[in-house]
């Protein structure tokens, strides 16, 4: 796809498709949800060297006004009912990334008897970030990821079930 | 005057005779159980006996023996102003573990009091606020006892995940 296309300087044409998705994808404002390590790398991704600014992302407290949950750290089975909670309270279209060994699949304390085995068996994951922890570059890689998903979707189709891509 | 465990075993020993059992260890590891219904006593003679005033409770733990039935207490006390250590542990019957509160001694007891209730099931009587402190509220049994079974599922969440690479 090429916004601006060869034709003379007064004419732009694009799909709407792909005008709104490069809109939307540009400001993708992401919930911060540091449960454990993982958040100080997400914190280190906001930071300027990373500085996922760049991407048009901003940090958010409340889930209310995000386009993304970076769910990043071990989820407890305790957080994860408070976790679909703020889900929930996200306006659609919505996405999620799962950061991190532990937020993807339990990680080292998958055999705990309190902690949720995934984030996804909770919420639906668009993109797994590998890592113990991911250092930023791969978080950025991933939301990278997630901006190139969100080009390709069709706005006036119901977003579906999303397919896991990896980061 | 600093006393070593021997000295403050004495002193025990001396004001309750019977209820102190045997010292056990050396150094900071000396030890002696407390008959169980008589720990709060103990502990505010330790707190305000002049040659004692064992003002820090470090740490309040339990452990679980099922082989002879028992869930044990542990107290680790020192003291600033005359820098001793002492070891406290008190049995419990396992099938109804009941220890009176030293919250109203120490108010550091009060968390970990908490946790000793959530996580091995000891009820501390006269405790002011004797809720689970770790695991949410539902959660069913006592996860630190030995014979905790993990539930298969917790609000509809699986609490295992399928492994790619064990087949």
């Amino acid at each position: 796809m090429s916004l601006i296309n060869t034709a003379p300087e007064m004419a732009l044409t694009a799909r709407i498709d792909d005008l709104l998705n490069w809109t939307r994808k540009s400001s993708v404002w992401y919930m911060m949800f540091g449960l454990a390590c993982c958040a100080i790398e997400m914190m280190q991704t906001g930071g300027p060297r990373a500085d996922l600014e760049r991407f048009g992302m901003a940090p958010r407290a409340t889930p209310r006004v995000s386009d993304v949950i970076i769910v990043s750290g071990t989820l407890t089975l305790k957080m994860a009912l408070r976790t679909k909670v703020l889900y929930d309270q996200m306006p659609d279209p919505k996405y999620v990334v799962s950061m991190g060994s532990c937020a993807n699949c339990g990680g080292l304390f998958q055999l705990a008897y309190s902690v949720c085995d995934g984030v996804d068996k909770v919420i639906p994951v668009d993109v797994y970030v590998p890592g113990c922890p991911p250092r930023p570059e791969a978080l950025t890689e991933g939301l990278v990821k997630l901006q190139e998903k969100i080009q390709q979707e069709k706005w006036l189709v119901r977003r579906s079930e999303p397919a896991g891509v990896r980061a | 005057m600093p006393l070593d465990a021997a000295g403050v075993h004495a002193r025990l020993r001396d004001r309750f005779g019977e209820a102190i059992g045997d010292l056990a260890g050396t150094g900071r590891d000396a030890s002696c159980s407390v008959e169980p219904a008589r720990i709060a006593e103990v502990c505010q003679f330790l707190r305000t006996e002049p040659a004692l005033r064992f003002d820090c409770l470090s740490n309040l733990s339990g452990v679980d023996y099922p082989k002879r039935n028992a869930i044990q207490v542990v107290y680790h006390l020192f003291s600033y102003p005359l820098r001793h250590w002492i070891v406290l542990k008190v049995d419990a019957t396992r099938d109804d573990p009941v220890v009176p509160t030293v919250s109203d001694v120490w108010s550091a007891a009060n968390w970990q009091e908490r946790e000793v209730f959530d996580l091995l099931g000891v009820t501390f009587t006269g405790h002011p606020d004797l809720r689970r402190i770790l695991m949410p509220e539902d959660w069913p049994g006592h996860p630190l006892r030995k014979d905790f079974v993990e539930p298969q599922e917790y609000h509809g969440i699986a609490t295992s995940r399928e492994s790619l690479l064990r087949t």
